[in-house]
């Protein structure tokens, strides 16, 4: 792995790949991440769907190999725990910091400061979950509870994100590539409004207890809990069935109202992100595959390099993002936030 | 990746689908316990076993009707009506069994196709992707 630095910030961005199962951590390190995040097999990630993420044990190999390999581990607990669920989460939290995870990704603050307190050796980063957007946010989070690095909501333009990473007392990582959320992340209740659950305490914006998928003559149609999503010709690309990226009918016209179902894409502006200074940049998708995994962190690894290298002389290679268009959502990508020339 | 959709003629599915099923179902059965069954953490599968399972392999006409029980897989008749169908071609199937294709990117681009119980298709989708499974004499595709 090469060890340059950015020539003007003398950092080198951090590459955070997602795991959901152990053949994902071995095709991200094999392709170049510098550090992982995972969570466990409950409601206290993100991304909590049956059959992914890890048991302790996994984890604690899972450490091992990625150690061995110089790769970093975090571990995402990053849902919001509710008032019967509390000891689930803080003995996550303890079983964490006894497996020792190089950094706990929390959003809840009954959490960070059961975690400061506890494991003051801890080294905790705000989750996207917390939805901070802002340095005085981030000054308080540190101050608070020792938080050393943020990720940022998809919502801020790049001048906003620059002005953060400027003031913020904390490192900061940004979502570089993935599925796009367009809301304030933590606070969305979209889900919880046609099934009664919410991604910020179940852990999935579509619990897939309530999706249902079926073949109609009208096309393939996504419903959520008798909600109908969106309904697809033979020949439409799908997307994943959320609420927020359905299409619905809205005054006589049905559109995507919400967000389109594509995927954010920001290698063209890397040479940007690192002369910003930002610390990390995130990959999205621990539910996908160790295919996925392998393919964008292949592709991601040769742009940092290449962008550390020479950043004037940097543009993305046609192949890298047919490669990534490949993999997204509605096989198309976007800047999201961070181009908003309406601002 | 052209090369990856390419498929069986028609004409094959067309004479394949006709075909009695139950014979090709226990193949698979029969396969599916040598080479997973012996892999499947049961523990996490609790809410597959005895679900009637449909696999269809769009590109060959077959239609395959199957159930995970403690004791491994078992044939299905095809009046069993499936609480879970997936459907693929056989080198879209291949490619996932060998990690070459993510499930998710064929799902979007309308490869994989997945209905009735979400649920189980999702448990059954992220099984096959975390069980360390080594399929020598699968071909490669590339």
């Amino acid at each position: 792995m090469p060890s340059s630095t950015s020539p003007v910030t003398g950092r080198r961005p951090e590459l955070v790949c997602p795991v959901g199962n152990r053949a994902m951590l071995e095709a991200a390190i094999e392709q170049g991440a510098d550090a992982v995040y995972l969570g466990f097999k409950n409601a206290t990630n993100a991304r909590n769907f049956n059959g992914l993420n890890f048991d302790e044990d996994g984890i604690a190999r899972a450490i091992d190999t990625a150690h061995a390999r110089g790769c970093r581990v975090f571990l995402a607990l990053n849902t919001y725990p509710q008032a019967e669920g509390w000891t689930h989460w803080t003995s996550a939290v303890d079983r964490a910091a006894s497996l020792g995870v190089d950094a706990l990704i929390l959003a809840d603050l009954g959490l960070l400061a059961h975690a400061r307190e506890r494991h003051p050796e801890l080294r905790l980063h705000l989750s996207v979950q917390g939805s901070a957007t802002n340095y005085e946010a981030l000054t308080f989070y540190h101050e608070r509870y020792g938080i050393e690095r943020a990720v940022l909501p998809r919502v801020l333009s790049l001048e906003q994100v620059a002005q953060v990473v400027r003031h913020s007392p904390v490192a900061i990582e940004v979502f570089g590539f993935g599925g796009l959320c367009v809301m304030v992340e933590g606070r969305c209740a979209l889900s919880a409004y046609a099934t009664g659950q919410s991604p910020n305490c179940h852990g999935a914006c579509s619990p897939a207890k309530f999706v249902r998928w079926d073949e109609t003559p009208q096309g393939l149609e996504a419903r959520l809990n008798g909600f109908l999503i969106d309904r697809y010709a033979p020949d439409e690309p799908a997307g994943y069935p959320t609420l927020c990226k359905g299409r619905f009918a809205v005054g006589g016209h049905t559109y995507y109202a919400i967000e389109e179902p594509t995927s954010l894409n920001t290698l063209e502006l890397l040479p940007r992100l690192i002369e910003i200074g930002v610390a990390a940049i995130k990959i999205e998708g621990r539910q996908r595959s160790a295919a996925y995994v392998a393919q964008v962190t292949r592709v991601w690894r040769e742009a940092i390099d290449a962008a550390l290298a020479a950043p004037q002389d940097f543009s993305p290679k046609p192949q890298w993002l047919a490669a990534l268009d490949r993999v997204s959502e509605g096989a198309s990508h976007t800047l999201g936030a961070y181009s908003r020339p309406w601002k | 990746m052209k090369e990856s959709r390419l498929a069986f003629p028609p004409a094959l599915a067309r004479i394949v689908s006709r075909l009695p099923q139950t014979p090709p179902a226990a193949v698979l059965a029969f396969a599916l316990d040598r080479l997973l069954f012996p892999r499947l953490p049961l523990a996490d599968l609790e809410t597959l076993l005895e679900q009637p399972l449909r696999i269809e392999v769009s590109d060959l006409g077959l239609r395959l009707a199957l159930t995970l029980t403690r004791q491994g897989f078992r044939p299905l008749p095809l009046y069993v009506a499936p609480r879970l169908t997936l459907r693929a071609t056989a080198r879209d199937y291949l490619a996932l069994l060998r990690r070459e294709e993510d499930a998710d990117t064929l799902f979007f681009q309308r490869r994989l196709v997945l209905s009735g119980d979400t649920e189980l298709g999702l448990l059954v989708k992220n099984t096959l992707d975390a069980i360390e499974l080594e399929v020598p004499f699968l071909p490669h595709l590339h």
